[in-house]
């Protein structure tokens, strides 16, 4: 006779970057159920909003993720030149986009490493943060920091990356795709690996749709929808066309995670061919007034910003949805049926960023 | 002014958002600002990269049923507006019962203007003193 | 197969991958925020930096003349130091050490 027992998965576990408990009702190793219990980083940073400045937000919201924080800025600066009506200079649009997407290489490498280490895979974790390494010093160089850049500011970017410097960012991520070229075909080619993805945390579209799924793990069940196509910042000039898969499993949505890898350095040579010359900063004069919501695209989905502001230098309200926390009700649909040595690698196919998550 | 928004009241919010769901919408996420003597809820759908908006104003107080029956999704959300907010939320598929993100001890509704200070440093200073 | 033992011999040819830290420490690269240092001598006791700074890390006083930075609070944005007037702050490439309540600097 089947005994039903209650494991809690988290919140401290060696597999997940963030603390994250997952109550999981289990059958002998049969997972029935799964019910997520967060709160463990809860920071009120949007509490902490009301006490700085509009400028300073810009910083403040950089550090609400410590994996996708130049995208955070470069939401809010959008959303708050969108209410002031200020222009962005053609050079600043073009260098967000190349700070945002060595963000999102950066954000994937380190994902690819978490997913190989969460089946036992450390040599490959070792190898993928090797690579990233090389990115990090891209960012270090350019921005004068690893993770946290600190260049997106309200009007503009604060530093310039003169041609030299360009130069030596292709350069580096030339290096970097003849890594990756030697190293992907561990994670897409190997047989054990693909034992314990394929067919693994399957989701239809419907479902993805219903339950308001975004990013890789929608894009994984067919679902072609990415935010960058929009045309924000400078990806409209860029040409750009969003990844997807069919299977809705974790390998399909590793699969579309290493081909956005590719797409990514591919729009940075992009960027940094076309990239005008000009100014980089547009001087911000008196305090915004109104509400705006505004989007944009980070390594995880979708994320949504709503601004609320009334004329004063402290903003009233700025709420922030962050991808992960639409991709928690799809994970829980995800998790029953599976194995409890499956839950590990399913949770990170979704690239859980709990921090994001509960600000 | 958000662009696309429709102006309603608590009591028809569980027939207009009954009514979104076979247009296609996806439902992104929920907002709720305190704006003195209200709350002022809003609720995001999104089609195509085209938003569209729910406004209903609910008095301190008032009870707003939840929509997680419709939309799954929702309910995360609306949990964690009943703990930061204070907002009475009724019908939750999942209901966390005011600690979805908040510990014992925490300030109670943080984020509503009036919020009780929760268990800190000084507060347990004086319990030692005996004040 | 035969790319594993090819692998293996040029591995045992090769350097270690690894710097031997804390006896060879990597140079910082020029621009990269380490920590915050300011020449005390042309500062001004304006408060602007402390005013403008997001984690409150800085107090200034003009009356007893005073500049203290708190290097735990900072989170090395480098606000302070586009703000400042008389560009007397600058961030210096390489990190702190640890104990770093040595590096406080509080100037007459």
């Amino acid at each position: 006779m089947s005994r039903k027992s209650i494991v809690p998965f988290g919140p401290q576990h060696p597999v997940f970057p963030e603390p994250l408990q997952l109550r999981l009702v289990m059958e002998d190793e049969k997972v029935i159920e799964a019910l997520p219990a967060i709160g463990y980083v809860h920071r009120g940073l949007e509490k902490l909003v009301e006490k700085k400045d509009f400028l300073q937000i810009a910083f403040l919201v950089e550090r609400i993720c410590g994996i996708c924080s130049f995208i955070h800025a470069q939401t809010y600066c959008q959303g708050i030149e969108d209410l002031m009506k200020i222009d962005v200079p053609p050079r600043a649009k073009y260098l967000r986009v190349i700070w945002g997407e060595v963000h999102r290489i950066h954000s994937h490498l380190l994902w690819l490493g978490l997913l190989a280490d969460s089946f036992g895979f450390e040599n490959y974790f070792m190898q993928a943060w090797r690579t990233r390494e090389a990115i990090l010093d891209i960012m270090e160089r350019t921005a004068g920091g690893r993770v946290m850049l600190g260049t997106c500011c309200v009007g503009g970017v604060r530093k310039d990356i003169n041609e030299q410097m360009l130069g030596e960012v292709l350069r580096t991520l030339d290096k970097v795709q003849k890594d990756l070229d030697n190293i992907i075909v561990g994670v897409t080619k190997d047989y054990s690996v693909r034992q314990r993805t394929v067919g693994v945390g399957k989701v239809t579209a419907e479902q993805a749709q219903t339950l308001g799924a975004v990013g890789p793990v929608a894009k994984a069940t067919g679902i072609a929808r990415d935010h960058r196509t929009t045309g924000y910042a400078a990806y409209g000039e860029l040409g750009f066309e969003p990844i997807t898969e069919t299977a809705g499993d974790c390998y399909a949505r590793t699969i579309v995670r290493v081909r956005e890898l590719s797409q990514s350095i591919d729009l940075v040579r992009k960027a940094i061919k076309n990239i005008p010359s000009g100014p980089i900063f547009t001087a911000v004069k008196g305090n915004p007034e109104g509400e705006t919501i505004s989007r944009a695209e980070q390594p995880r989905g979708e994320v949504f910003y709503y601004i609320k502001a009334n004329g004063t230098k402290n903003l009233e309200r700025l709420r922030v949805r962050t991808p992960t926390f639409a991709n928690i009700p799809i994970l829980l649909m995800m998790l029953p049926g599976c194995d409890l040595s499956d839950v590990p690698v399913i949770t990170l196919s979704i690239d859980p960023c709990i921090s994001c998550t509960e600000r | 002014m958000l662009p696309n928004t429709k102006e309603i009241v608590v009591e028809n919010l569980l027939a207009e958002v009954g009514a979104i769901v076979p247009q296609g919408y996806r439902f992104v996420t929920m907002t709720c600002v305190d704006v003195g003597e209200q709350f002022d809820i809003i609720y995001h759908f999104d089609k195509n990269y085209n938003l569209y908006n729910l406004r209903l104003k609910l008095a301190k107080g008032g009870s707003l049923p939840s929509i997680s029956p419709i939309f799954f999704a929702a309910l995360l959300v609306e949990n964690e507006i009943k703990d930061l907010f204070g907002v009475n939320v009724t019908g939750l598929a999942i209901d966390y019962e005011g600690r979805f993100l908040l510990s014992e001890g925490a300030p109670v509704a943080p984020q509503s203007k009036p919020c009780t200070p929760g268990v800190g440093m000084q507060v347990q200073q004086k319990k030692l003193e005996g004040n | 197969m035969l790319g594993m033992f090819n692998k293996i011999f040029r591995n045992l040819g090769s350097r270690p991958a690894t710097r031997r830290y804390p006896f060879q420490k990597r140079d910082s690269f020029a621009g990269s925020r380490g920590r915050l240092e300011i020449d005390i001598a042309s500062c001004i006791f304006c408060g602007m930096c402390a005013k403008r700074c997001p984690a409150n890390a800085l107090s200034v006083s003009r009356d007893p003349k005073s500049w203290t930075l708190d290097p735990y609070c900072c989170i090395l944005c480098a606000y302070c130091v586009e703000v400042c007037p008389k560009k007397c702050l600058h961030m210096n490439p390489r990190h702190g050490v640890s104990d770093a309540r040595a590096q406080e600097t509080a100037a007459e």
